[in-house]
């Protein structure tokens, strides 16, 4: 799939200026859309209610939580680090947010509380994790690999696995539809344009991508390593607590407990998006593509009939592929005449 | 007496530089043959040829008369060489007879498996320690909890196990302890009476006085001559090593001194810096020279807030400041060009423009934002004064030439406008080209005002560029020459033969 990209940017450098201008179209941005395009294309050519006004938007809505945790998730790893709490972690945070709106309908405090309460959490807890990574120096796998286990302990102790029901219809937020687009999509959206924003013109998005790339010699130009990554960590706690939001309106009920595999499904967006798991590279754009793509393949395997059971071998080849290809790149660039 | 090992007219080039050039040397059982020169001479090269790290690419090995071609290191150890490197190639969380017997365990076949026989194993390492007369250590123990000493002492273990018959040891005196160096020594003795032929690589040519039996000096991957160690004497061999001509390529231009930008004193940084005082004054570029290991980068990155001082005082423009990061270094006009630049200079994934512009993101930005127009002039600016040869701003940096690499380094830290510019090798693994750029550069940023203290390993390059050379050693500054006094050979024995002071005392306890 990137296979294009690559040869896109060797030449890039080696050509022209209009190739070079040319080729610089053609990013991995852009190849995935034209990949998300395709295969939607060929999905419908087998089964045209694929294209139903109301599959598109389902197969966008349910996009959207995994994007917004992608866009955490895609910051985590270009700034050289990786979060696997962040399963364990909606699912404690949708909780929350549910119980929240419960005691809501009982009177006593508004129910926007339910909306805000996670995102603080979320952020209070990557920053204990940004703490550890940062400061203490262990590695990000190691902290939220024990987070994920914590945090996926202390949810079932609290809840003993029983589902929140009786939610406030207030509460529904991704069931809402203005102008017949639901909420979340427009989260999505919204955020994802933000984000990427952010990440190219501010100066924190340039820290967190010269951190990745080299954190001694970001160290060494006077970039405080330690506080970018505080900073990264947080930002994802904010957009893992908007994700639990979404996650948690979606049904009128919250299942109270970790959905399985889903932190990994969360890495799967960012890295077939083209984030590169070494640090350093990728973009949000990239990233929510990547979920996109995924929920196309995932949508697009009902309506022609392939067995659920292929998904995971899919996805799995997916991220073989694009780790390999981002390798190679790496390798193919790094100059080869004399030094 | 026959050679066991003769090398003759050994050449080899790595991409940039001639590392050997038509090396003559050889060795003879019972004799310890000491290999000198200054870093970058060759001598680690010649090392590695000889073990079988590297192949020559022309000339000729024999042992024992015969032609031989080595095509890994272990078939060099077969053929009885063993290299004691400086850095220590032992596991640490195995035992002892372990380290000794990595790789020819003695061992018995049971079925298709082969067992290795511990009792044996531990018997014979015991042994062979006995026969260094090395009888307080346990051959149990986890390498890991040993000294550095003992180490070391595994290590000649480890290679009379496999009967070497030609030992080379790399500066293995440059981490030890006096009584550890004293108990080298008679090891050493020991096995030259066995009939070992030993190639002795130091620094300390006091050392190479005291053991030696011959003398191979090297320059510039050229041999310059073999000598018995009682026909010469320490003044000769330096001369020798450092006997090279300062070409034209360095056009110092002439500037005025002013004011001191940086003081330091009796600074300190455990274990490499000891207790340096010295001053860089606007306008000055003050040379440091020194030995690998004498502490110069320490005391760079010491100054530059990457590994804080522990104690000792800084001004910056008469100041006392207190530098504790590289970030504080920075606000306070401070700039580091580090000796690596792969690892510590660049980021090698992004383009030359966000190279550039990365030590003043916080003034190119505004409200958070970086000025992108801003940032992009500011990369132009840096490929038309360093003249970088790159194809735009937006190029990686990872597909420029390593001139290119180093002078993007050089402007991202020119882009903060320093009052001192510290420069660790600038001018290491580049092409002569380059080179001369980055000194035009250098002479004119001088002239205009800015203090810069450059480290080097090039004795050209130190008494081209500098107005003032510092002489650095174990840790302390050890000489000052203004650039009218100084030379090649002083500052050679500045950084060399004064080790008299500590092998005295060693001399004279093995003496007794």
């Amino acid at each position: 799939m990137t296979a294009t990209t690559q040869s896109a940017s060797t030449t890039a450098a080696a050509g022209s200026g209009v190739r070079a201008r040319l080729s610089g179209f053609f990013n991995q941005d852009v190849v995935l859309a034209l990949l998300v395009v395709t295969l939607t294309i060929f999905v419908w050519l087998v089964n045209p209610r694929f294209l139903a006004q109301r599959n598109v938007l389902d197969m966008l809505n349910n996009s959207s939580y995994i994007a917004v945790a992608a866009i955490g998730m895609t910051m985590v790893i270009i700034s050289g680090n990786i979060d696997i709490s962040v399963g364990s972690l909606i699912g404690l945070l949708a909780t929350i947010s549910g119980q929240i709106a419960i005691g809501a309908q009982d009177g006593g405090y508004p129910l926007w509380i339910a909306f805000i309460v996670p995102l603080f959490v979320g952020a209070l807890i990557e920053a204990f994790i940004g703490f550890l990574v940062a400061y203490l120096r262990i590695p990000s796998i190691v902290v939220s690999l024990g987070m994920f286990s914590i945090l996926k302990g202390a949810l079932i102790l609290w809840t003993n696995g029983v589902w929140i029901y009786n939610l406030p219809d207030d509460f529904m937020l991704a069931q809402q539809a203005p102008l017949g687009v639901p909420v979340p999509i427009y989260f999505m959206v919204i955020l994802t344009i933000l984000a990427a924003l952010w990440m190219k013109y501010s100066a924190t998005g340039r820290a967190i991508y010269a951190v990745g790339g080299n954190r001694e010699a970001a160290r060494l130009s006077g970039i405080s390593e330690k506080a970018t990554i505080m900073k990264v960590f947080i930002i994802n706690g904010v957009m893992v607590g908007i994700a639990s939001i979404l996650f948690a309106t979606q049904f009128n009920a919250i299942q109270s407990t970790v959905p399985p595999g889903l932190e990994l499904f969360i890495i799967t967006a960012s890295v077939v998006g083209g984030v590169s798991i070494l640090g350093g590279t990728g973009t949000v754009i990239g990233s929510t593509l990547g979920s996109i793509l995924l929920h196309v393949i995932r949508f697009g395997m009902q309506f022609v009939d392939v067995s659920q059971y292929w998904l995971q071998a899919v996805q799995g080849i997916l991220i073989l592929v694009t780790v390999m290809v981002d390798l190679l790149r790496r390798r193919r660039q790094s100059y080869s005449g004399r030094g | 007496m026959e050679p066991i090992l003769q090398l003759t007219n050994i050449s080899k080039r790595f991409p940039g530089v001639q590392a050997l050039d038509g090396v003559h040397f050889d060795i003879c059982p019972g004799e310890v043959h000491a290999l000198v020169g200054e870093n970058g001479a060759g001598k680690s090269t010649m090392i590695k040829i000889i073990s079988g790290v590297h192949r020559p690419d022309s000339g000729e090995i024999r042992i024992d008369g015969q032609p031989v071609e080595f095509n890994n290191p272990r078939e060099a150890t077969e053929r009885g060489i063993a290299t004691i490197y400086q850095e220590l190639s032992l596991y640490p969380e195995l035992t002892v007879a372990e380290n000794i017997f990595m790789g020819h365990a003695p061992s018995s076949q049971v079925g298709p498996f082969r067992k290795i026989n511990w009792g044996e194993m531990f018997d014979r390492a015991q042994e062979i320690l006995a026969s260094l007369n090395i009888h307080d250590m346990d051959v149990r123990r986890k390498v890991g909890s040993l000294s550095v000493g003992n180490r070391q002492r595994v290590e000649i273990a480890k290679a009379l196990s496999i009967n070497a018959r030609i030992l080379i040891m790399d500066e293995p005196t440059a981490s030890l302890t006096e009584a550890d160096v004293e108990r080298l020594f008679e090891i050493v003795r020991l096995l030259r009476e066995r009939g070992v032929g030993i190639i002795y690589i130091s620094h300390r040519l006091q050392e190479v006085f005291e053991l030696g039996d011959r003398v191979t000096v090297l320059r510039d991957g050229q041999y310059i001559d073999t000598k018995p160690v009682s026909e010469t004497t320490e003044d000769e061999l330096i001369s020798m090593m450092v006997g090279r001509t300062i070409d034209n390529l360095f056009p110092k231009l002439p500037s005025e001194v002013r004011e001191p930008v940086l003081e330091v004193r009796d600074l300190r940084r455990r274990p490499s810096v000891r207790g340096v005082s010295m001053q860089v004054r606007a306008g000055e570029i003050v040379g440091l020279a020194g030995l690998v290991g004498s502490g110069r980068s320490e005391l760079a990155q010491t100054i530059f807030g990457i590994t804080p001082a522990q104690s000792g005082e800084i001004f910056v423009n008469g100041q006392k400041v207190e530098i504790k990061t590289p970030a504080q270094a920075v606000k306070l006009g401070i700039a580091y060009v580090p000796e690596d630049r792969g690892t510590q200079g660049l980021i090698k994934e992004m383009t030359i423009r966000e190279n550039v512009s990365m030590a003043v993101l916080p003034e190119l930005a505004r409200g958070g934002f970086i000025d992108f127009a801003r940032e992009k002039t500011l990369a132009q600016e840096a490929i038309q004064q360093l003249n970088i040869r790159a194809t735009s701003v937006q190029q990686i940096v990872a597909k420029l030439s390593g001139g290119n690499q180093q002078k993007v380094v050089v402007s991202k830290w020119l882009a903060s406008k320093p009052r001192l510019l510290i420069m660790d090798e600038p001018t290491r693994g580049i092409d002569v080209g380059a080179k001369a750029e980055i000194h035009r550069l250098m002479s004119e940023l001088a002239v205009q005002g800015i203090a810069i203290l450059m480290i080097s390993s090039e004795l050209p390059e130190i008494l081209g560029m500098s107005d003032r050379i510092l002489v650095m050693r174990e840790g302390r500054l050890v000489a000052e020459f203004s650039r009218d006094e100084a030379t090649q050979e002083n500052i050679a024995a500045a950084m060399m033969s004064a080790q008299m002071e500590n092998n005295h005392l060693v001399m004279e306890r093995s003496a007794r």
